[in-house]
């Protein structure tokens, strides 16, 4: 098994047409990615990279039965374009676009409250099930099926996670990349809570940086919820002090942006503390080592 | 991106929040114009984008126009050092004029997205002025809040709650309401990501008014604020940041160390970062190079790293994504023709089209030190900047 994508997963790509767009969409098919749909306003009828391009969503989804649609539309557009595949009623939503400004991100969450669709991302790589289905940017050919299931906030660092990993001789489920965004449509628990219910997961890699208070809510998480081990690594211990906005970011989450804060509420909560970038894929070996 | 206390006061003022009468001004003598124009005691306020200017020294008394002047000078064209500047300072090139205000009350109110409800958060409190993060921190009951219902934004009951929760009198409550709901129109209209009011004064005369401000905007939002997009004075932040934005390099951020990095991704950049502090080396910057479709911005960073003097070796560590890595290959390449660059280079490139990037920088006549993981890049670069031979 794996989490959220898998062979069943019929991919819509929303701004398929785009540069990057068919780009990356070439990518997912050459893994192995069932892309059924390509949405582009005013190519509909068209086809592009042998995927028959709509319109809209919903005609998309009448028309092929997708269950889960990657975006790659502009900034700009790129809220209304999750709101289109929302609506439509697309349980799996990828949105790859970075620079949403924020508060079309209020709305798109407001919006999604009474929906069924999960959000993974904006300002995200997307998501891979290794050996199964590729929705997003990842370089596939680094990644091995397995039992370990990666979630980061970080793109590239998930790259670099999941070469020691597979260099390790050690599998992924299915790695996460949940977005550096303030407002990510899926957090860290969301995530931990689906690898806690996968049977072919059995340990976790937690890639968190600094800022907002995602990894203290997964702290707590892993604290109370979860039985998997988990190995974490935090970002940024010497980044600049961010910039402050004000007093009101102080007093909405006092200090606990830092990197130190974070990892002392993951090691508390019984996470096993990578001390280095380069040293995650050991450390996940020694764990696994230890528990067999 | 911030912008200054007037600018910010005129915003205000157009959305309908009082403010204290004032203006700016950028020489002495304007100063004393202002001052004689608004009669009586004014304050004159350096204008810079850090905070902790009252500390500093930023904020003077003048009781007639010639001191006024007399203060003005002494801040018009200094640099002003406080707890949030770099040790140089920022330079101050205009100072607000404002009539003093006698203060009865000094309370608090501002604006932010709240990211555990998802939506913006208005704090008030009694208790503003200069010291309102302790207050948070000790007594954080006395900071109320109100979540702002993106469906329904801002109500009149949510300004009552806060308004009688900070005491007012009855005849401050519908003014105070109206002004919460004016903040809260204009946090939505210009796409800020704070709107602060510390202090919000009650005046001896019982008035409401924003005696401070502070207004940061949302950088994704600009494109449909070019009004806004305007007032930024990039004299407020430093130079070589100014030039990389201006070279259409977004993400760097100058740092005191002696390495150029180039990295794609904040998260893999900081973490290169703490492997270079790790490996016994310094960063000189943050670089997040983005998504790279063409060479352009590769050139751009070089120019950036050749630039700043403190510069002793720089680092290519690029894990390809959507970020291919032949483009980087190429950049980099491009650089080199373009400038005489004598820097020592470590690269590490990996993920989406690695060979093909491999074979680009093979095939160049750049002189560089090849890394096999990131670490080995973070060591190796580490040497470079000290001097030594790998």
């Amino acid at each position: 098994m794996s989490i959220l994508i898998d062979k069943k997963t019929r991919l819509l790509v929303q701004g398929i047409t785009g540069g990057e767009g068919s780009f990356h969409t070439q990518r997912c098919i050459e893994y192995g990615t069932r892309v059924v749909a390509g949405v582009t306003p005013g190519k509909g009828g068209s086809e592009t990279l042998g995927v028959p391009v709509f319109n809209t969503v919903e005609a998309a989804v009448e028309e092929t039965g997708t269950n889960a649609s990657l975006i790659f539309v502009p900034a700009a557009f790129a809220a209304d374009a999750i709101l289109e595949a929302a609506d439509a009623g697309i349980p799996l939503v990828v949105c790859i676009t970075e620079g949403i400004p924020i508060l079309d991100m209020v709305m798109v969450h407001n919006y999604l409250k009474d929906k069924s669709t999960r959000l993974i991302g904006p300002n995200c790589p997307g998501l891979i099930s290794p050996g199964k289905c590729k929705a997003g940017l990842m370089a596939g050919e680094i990644h091995l099926p397995g039992n370990v299931g990666v979630v980061s906030r970080s793109g590239t660092l998930t790259y670099e996670t999941v070469a020691q990993l597979t260099s390790l001789g050690i599998g992924q489920s299915t790695c996460v990349g949940i977005g550096g965004d303030p407002l990510p449509g899926s957090t860290f628990v969301d995530i931990l809570e689906l690898f806690q219910k996968d049977k072919d997961t059995r340990a976790i890699v937690l890639i968190g940086e600094i800022g907002g208070t995602a990894e203290q809510e997964a702290a707590k998480f892993i604290k109370e919820k979860m039985t998997k081990p988990v190995v974490a690594f935090v970002a940024g211990a010497t980044a600049p002090p961010g910039r402050r906005m004000g007093h009101a970011g102080a007093i909405i989450s006092g200090s606990s942006g830092r990197a130190q804060d974070k990892i002392a509420a993951l090691a508390a909560a019984g996470a096993t503390i990578a001390p280095s970038p380069a040293e995650i894929g050991t450390t996940m070996k020694k764990m696994l080592e230890a528990q067999s | 991106m911030k912008i200054h206390e007037y600018q910010a006061k005129a915003l205000l003022s157009e959305f309908g929040i009082p403010v204290p009468k004032g203006a700016v001004a950028t020489t002495p003598a304007e100063a004393k114009r202002i001052a004689a124009e608004l009669g009586g005691k004014v304050a004159i306020k350096a204008q810079v984008y850090a905070g902790g200017r009252g500390k500093a020294g930023g904020i003077k008394v003048a009781n007639t126009p010639d001191e006024a002047e007399k203060l003005a000078g002494q801040i018009i064209g200094t640099r002003l050092v406080t707890h949030q500047t770099a040790p140089e300072g920022v330079p101050v090139s205009n100072v607000l004029v404002e009539k003093a205000v006698s203060v009865q009350r000094e309370l608090y109110l501002s604006i932010i997205i709240d990211t555990a409800s998802r939506m913006p958060v208005m704090m008030a409190s009694e208790a503003g002025g200069m010291d309102i993060e302790e207050v948070a921190r000790v007594s954080p009951e006395k900071i109320l809040k109100v979540y702002i219902d993106p469906a329904v934004g801002f109500q009149a009951f949510q300004g009552r709650k806060l308004a009688y929760g900070m005491n007012l009198s009855p005849i401050q409550i519908r003014p105070a309401t109206s002004l919460m709901a004016n903040l809260h129109k204009l946090f939505q209209a210009k796409d800020c990501s704070l709107a602060e009011i510390n202090p919000l004064v009650v005046t001896a005369d019982g008035e409401i008014l924003a005696l401070d401000a502070k207004l940061s905007f949302d950088d994704n939002a600009l494109f449909r604020h070019t009004d806004i997009e305007r007032l930024h004075d990039v004299e407020q932040e430093d130079p070589l940041e100014v030039k990389a934005n201006e070279l259409g390099v977004k993400n760097y951020i100058k740092m005191d160390g002696n390495i150029g990095c180039m990295v794609n991704g904040a998260g893999l950049a900081m973490a290169v970062m703490d492997l270079i502090t790790q490996a016994g080396g310094r960063p000189a910057n943050f670089l997040d190079i983005g998504t790279v479709n063409n060479t352009d911005r590769v050139v751009a960073a070089f120019k950036v790293f050749t630039t700043d003097p403190s510069v002793k070796a720089i680092l290519v560590n690029i894990f390809g994504g959507i970020t291919r890595v032949d483009v980087i290959a190429q950049g980099v390449v491009e650089a080199h023709k373009q400038m005489d660059i004598r820097l020592p280079l470590v690269v590490r490139l990996a993920g989406t089209n690695v060979d093909e990037g491999k074979r680009i920088l093979a095939q160049s006549k750049i002189k560089f030190i090849e890394a096999t993981n990131f670490y080995d890049a973070a060591r190796k670069a580490v040497a470079a900047a000290k001097g030594e031979r790998n």
